[in-house]
């Protein structure tokens, strides 16, 4: 029982993760109907700024809570702003001129594209894991039981509760920027019909251009979370963590962002109790089994409308 | 008792399709005659193309059957077969409202592809044709010598080594009708053949309608607006509103069908008569002022 | 960096053009100046930051001038630079860069050459000067050419359309240097390691073409069928074969499991395929993605069956036809009357890879004139008709599929041979990015492009080896080689920008009623949605 509950506890952490990621998925996809395929190195890229504005900023472990806290939202910020930078160079130089081509040209462009800033960060950065120690420690102790072979504590790490905290903020703010600003309208209309959108005077570039923005400064949050919470990154985390948000956002119905965070929160546990109680050396083959089944059988996804074929 | 009640070669039979809570075939029933061309018609929406999309298997209809039944006795029912075993074993062949060619291929290309399942066999599923049999390259000329005999039917001999994209738009539509023809279909479902013709391509399109069915004696089931080509061609004529049958008959009882009057132009009763026939009586008249007279119905 | 909104207004707005170059160089200060400028390090445990602001200053200063000489000369160009002046221009840059290069390269060697007196690295300096003008030299010729045809009218599509009626000549141009090439005088052991090389590439290139190019359905885990081929051929010739039929069967083991692990991938690639084929375009590609990694994690944690992470190896090299490349008396040279020379194995590599790989050519072309290839084609031009035409398009997926799968399986056959030594490294998601890279780069469908493809793929991966000297000329710790699978992501991000049908781009035609007509690339389809 304390056991399950931990990894329940560690499942919902990485599950903000995933669909944080998710969300950025989600969005393109919705916007302009393909996977864009660099997002997880745009994640892996903004762990590895926080990294770097941490390293700059000099903040260790031995600051005050306060101004950890303060210098946190200061590398948040710097990361959210460079990855986006990053999303919107992307967006510009290898997806929007190849609107109007061949079906497959921006998934090949984005594969490649997903190649190169991998090269670029283990170019410029090395190919070595970079750890560092736990900057938030502490926590709260959820449950304490001493049995015959030693005590077992559960604890909810103040790590844990500032991920799940700020995510399930963010999520508040994006649903509501979706839904209730002009911004989202104009998403939304794009997602519908580009091309009216655009006739009725809709700037359609600028929307793609503002999506792949907000996904960056999602995928920027989780990269830096993920480097808080796990400690060790290495430019490859993008491709991984990228195919399990992908899944994450097709099993939350894509175009669809609650759906995204429940997508995430879904994949997180699959892969948390699949290593608790199966096998560590697999919980990738899990999760990659778990995205083809849903592609299979469940291509609609758990929140989203079923398409049928146009004829 | 007219020919498509004695003989039909298709029979749906209580179909309805829903798509979530909309509801887009009610309730319909018709049959289809063995050498008649039988048209379907209704105004935009009325549920004509999915009617097509449930009898060639790319929708199954949510309630309701329907059965292909060739000369011979043999039954197929339909919305339990795969798509393409429709078109393989229950001969049912059909074009599209936006033409679906292999543009990139050649005209003549397309035809030989209509051929598959044919070919397929004699290549010895692709294992004698690697090892180059003897038996395959008999059945590829034989192929060939079919589509030039649709080709010529279409008019298009020489063009046969262009890509069937670069084809002018109403060339398109018949190498589309000939590429379904080359699966020797029984029945021949055409989504709007004439639309976006010219007067000339729609006259040049009737007749190869009415050779088609005289030559290959098969039944032709077509959607259409253009009522010239309808009343024209057509021995049968279904009308479509709202998914639901509104009348069924031969032209002349079909145009002056008052249900049919009220859903074409949305009038009441009382007036509409005699400005839809009107309207139809000269389409008519026009029809037989340019081309040969229609007259089939004697002849059988 | 940036591709921004080309205004084509009369007279030159000095001032936007300002504005843009400004906000390129921020932006690519935004991008290399974090990653690039502050590399984390760990000298010694914990992290570090190492500052390189020099290297981000030049770049930046790089990507800005590039866009200021673009927005300049190229998009807003002056009304007095005629498109001649640009073909004379680009002319005079391959002249100087030609004489540049050939002066570095023949003085590169001698630490006593003139070029070395005035400074160590002046030979280096020379070779990078001479590649980049030749490279803007090609480019400015080229467009001027281009743009001088386009005001006369005539008809446009560069060098490629020229070459294009000559492509069946370089077809056979090709195979008869690959029919001879270990007897060409001055070829090593070397260029042969690299052509056996060049050839499994493009016999896995020409199995994937069958998938994309042909059938239209993208494929992300190709090389799971070249692992499995690999493996298939590693661990029935180390332990099956010898255990269900002895020792003496390792001379023949070659012969008879490279059919068998063909036909293993080939069932592989139908399992795979089958739940997925239904699948959109884009889905199918990420799931055969994911599948390719399945293979791999499985290949690494199965350690009984596979080895795990250490793989197999002492696989048996091939024989000739049972007789050994050994260096005793029931040898290859000995039963010959040749003198014993290392080089004869590779030479035997060498022939064996090109038979497979015309086997593979000879199969797909055949199969293209075959109803299944037609089928293959239609499909990718619009599934919808297919099932309307009375296609099975399931099972025509499926043996694309199966078939592409084959010829992965022998080509990692191949590799297992040649390398003696297979483990999960050869097979991640890279490869299947550089397979694909060659497919697209040549053009999907096309059987030359392939080759061609593939030669210049795997020849620039050389290149980039023999570009040691730039470790002159740039910062310590630099190694081109280290850039070539970032060339290889700007390549798929240029070509499919540029030219995004691939070098060849026409189609031939499968059957023909009077003569025989290429259709032109804009009308083919490639891949369904």
């Amino acid at each position: 029982m304390e056991y399950f509950l931990e990894q329940l506890i560690n499942g919902i952490t990485l599950g903000s993760i995933y669909g944080l990621i998710a969300i950025g998925y989600t969005m393109v996809y919705g916007i302009i109907g393909m996977i864009n395929f660099a997002h997880g190195d745009i994640f892996m890229v903004g762990a590895f700024i926080s990294l770097i504005a941490i390293l700059a900023i000099g903040l260790t472990a031995s600051a005050s809570f306060a101004l950890l806290l303060l210098a946190l939202i200061l590398v948040l910020a710097i990361a959210m702003i460079l990855a986006a930078a990053y999303n919107w160079t992307v967006e510009r130089v290898a997806y929007r001129p190849l609107r109007g081509s061949f079906r497959l040209a921006p998934l090949i462009s984005a594969i490649g594209m997903s190649i190169v800033l991998q090269e670029f960060v283990r170019i410029a950065q090395g190919g070595r894991p970079k750890p560092m120690q736990p900057l938030i420690s502490g926590g709260i102790e959820l449950m304490h039981t001493t049995t015959e072979r030693g005590d077992f504590v559960v604890r909810l790490s103040t790590m844990q509760i500032v991920i799940i905290v700020s995510t399930l903020a963010l999520m508040a703010l994006f649903t509501a920027l979706i839904t209730r600003t002009s911004l989202g309208r104009a998403q939304r209309s794009c997602e519908q019909d580009m091309k009216m959108a655009s006739l009725l005077g809709i700037d359609v570039n600028r929307t793609i251009s503002i999506t792949f923005i907000m996904g960056a400064t999602l995928a920027a949050v989780a990269g830096l979370m993920f480097f808080l919470r796990y400690g060790v990154i290495d430019f490859y985390i993008g491709f991984l963590a990228g195919v399990k948000a992908f899944t994450a956002a097709v099993l939350g119905g894509i175009g669809s962002i609650p759906g995204a965070m429940l997508g995430g929160m879904v994949i997180g546990l699959i892969e948390v109790f699949w290593s608790a109680y199966f096998s560590v050396e697999y919980k990738d083959v899990a999760a990659f089994a778990m995205l083809a089944v849903v592609l299979i059988f469940l291509p609609q996804g758990l929140l989203g409308k079923p398409e049928v074929e146009k004829v | 008792m007219a020919s498509w009640q004695t003989n039909p070669v298709l029979r749906v039979d209580h179909i309805t399709m829903r798509f979530g809570g909309l509801i887009a075939i009610d309730d319909l029933s018709f049959t289809v005659g063995r050498n008649d061309i039988t048209a379907l018609i209704g105004p935009n929406g009325a549920g004509k193309t999915t009617v097509f999309n449930c009898l060639t298997g790319f929708y199954k209809p949510t309630e309701g059957m329907i059965v292909m039944r060739h000369e011979d006795g043999k039954e197929f029912i339909l919305e339990r077969m795969d798509d393409f075993r429709i078109s393989q074993f229950a001969k049912v062949a059909r074009t599209f409202q936006n033409i679906r060619l292999f543009a990139g291929m050649t005209v003549l290309e397309n035809l030989v592809v209509a051929q598959h399942n044919t070919l397929m066999k004699a290549s010895g599923y692709t294992v004698a044709g690697i090892l180059g049999a003897a038996g395959y390259r008999r059945a590829e000329r034989e192929a060939i010598e079919k589509s030039k005999y649709w080709l010529d039917k279409i008019n298009l001999t020489d063009r046969a080594d262009d890509p069937a994209g670069d084809l002018p738009y109403g060339a398109q539509r018949r190498l589309e009708i000939a590429r379904a023809m080359c699966t020797e279909p029984k029945l021949l479902c055409l989504d709007e053949p004439a639309a976006g013709l010219n007067p000339r391509e729609s006259d040049d399109l009737n007749k190869l309608l009415l050779s088609i069915r005289k030559d290959q004696g098969i039944g032709i089931l077509l959607i259409e607006h253009d009522m010239k080509v309808v009343m024209e061609i057509s021995d049968h004529v279904v009308v479509l509103d709202y998914g639901q049958k509104i009348a069924d008959g031969t032209p002349a009882q079909v145009k002056t069908d008052p249900a049919v009057i009220r859903a074409y132009l949305g009038v009441d009763e009382e007036e509409a008569p005699p400005i839809a026939e009107k309207l139809v009586t000269e389409a008519i008249v026009r029809a037989e002022h340019e081309s040969q007279p229609p007259g089939k119905q004697g002849e059988r | 960096m940036t591709a921004a909104t080309q205004q084509s207004q009369a007279g030159t707005d000095y001032r936007r053009i300002f504005i843009d170059t400004a906000l390129t160089a921020l932006i690519a200060l935004a991008i290399i100046g974090p990653i690039v400028g502050m590399n984390a390090t760990a000298p010694q445990g914990g992290l570090v930051l190492e500052y390189r602001w020099t290297m981000v200053f030049w770049l930046v200063a790089i990507i800005a001038a590039g866009r200021l000489f673009l927005q300049l000369l190229v998009w807003n160009r002056p009304a007095w630079v005629e498109p001649i002046h640009i073909k004379r221009t680009g002319a005079a840059a391959i002249a100087i860069g030609a004489v540049a290069l050939l002066v570095g390269l023949s003085n590169m060697d001698s630490p006593v050459g003139f070029l070395a007196q005035i400074h160590p690295s002046l030979a280096a300096w020379m070779i990078a000067f001479g590649v980049f003008a030749l490279v803007l030299g090609i480019w400015l010729m080229t467009s001027a050419t281009k743009e001088i045809a386009e005001a006369r009218g005539a008809q446009t599509g560069g060098l490629m359309r020229a070459v294009e009626p000559y492509g069946k000549y370089v077809g056979v141009a090709l195979f008869l240097i690959a029919v001879v090439l270990p007897f060409i005088p001055g070829v090593d052991r070397r260029i042969v390691d690299l052509a056996i090389l060049m050839l499994t590439y493009v016999m896995l290139g020409w199995g994937l073409n069958i998938v994309v190019g042909l059938a239209g359905l993208l494929d992300l885990g190709y090389v799971a069928f070249y692992a499995v081929g690999a493996y298939s051929y590693a661990l029935l010739s180390t332990v099956y074969f010898p255990l269900w039929f002895g020792e003496g069967i390792t001379p023949w083991t070659f012969w008879l499991v490279l059919p068998l692990a063909g036909l293993l991938a080939a069932c592989w690639g139908i399992i795979l395929g089958f739940p997925v084929l239904r699948l959109r375009g884009d889905y199918l590609a990420i799931v055969t993605l994911a599948f390719g990694e399945i293979i791999r994690v499985i290949l690494i944690n199965w350690y009984d069956f596979t080895g795990g992470p250490n793989g197999v190896s002492d696989i048996p090299r091939p024989s000739f036809f049972g007789i050994p490349f050994s260096n005793d008396e029931n040898g290859f040279a000995a039963t010959f009357g040749l003198t014993y020379s290392p080089l004869q194995r590779i030479i035997f590599l060498y022939y064996v890879i090109l038979v497979l790989a015309l086997i593979t050519n000879f199969v797909t072309t055949r199969l293209r004139k075959l109803p299944v290839g037609r089928a293959w084609e239609a499909l990718r031009e619009d599934e919808i008709a297919c099932r309307s035409l009375g296609i099975n398009t399931t099972n025509t997926k499926l043996t694309a599929f199966a078939i592409g799968a084959m010829f992965g399986g022998f080509a990692g056959s191949f590799f297992a041979t040649r390398q003696g030594f297979v483990s999960p490294e050869s097979f991640v998601f890279m490869e299947s990015a550089i397979i694909l890279a060659i497919v697209v780069l040549g053009g999907l469908g096309s059987q030359i492009g392939v080759v061609i493809a593939s030669i210049v793929v795997i020849g620039a991966f050389e290149v980039f080896r023999e570009m040691a000297f730039l470790k002159a000329i740039m910062p310590a710790g630099f190694d081109p080689v280290q850039f070539r699978m970032l060339a290889v992501g700007i390549a798929m991000v240029l070509i499919m920008r540029w030219r995004p049908r691939g070098l060849i781009t026409k189609r031939d035609p499968s059957i023909y009623l009077k003569e025989k007509k290429a259709v032109s690339a804009d009308l083919v389809a490639q891949g369904h949605g």
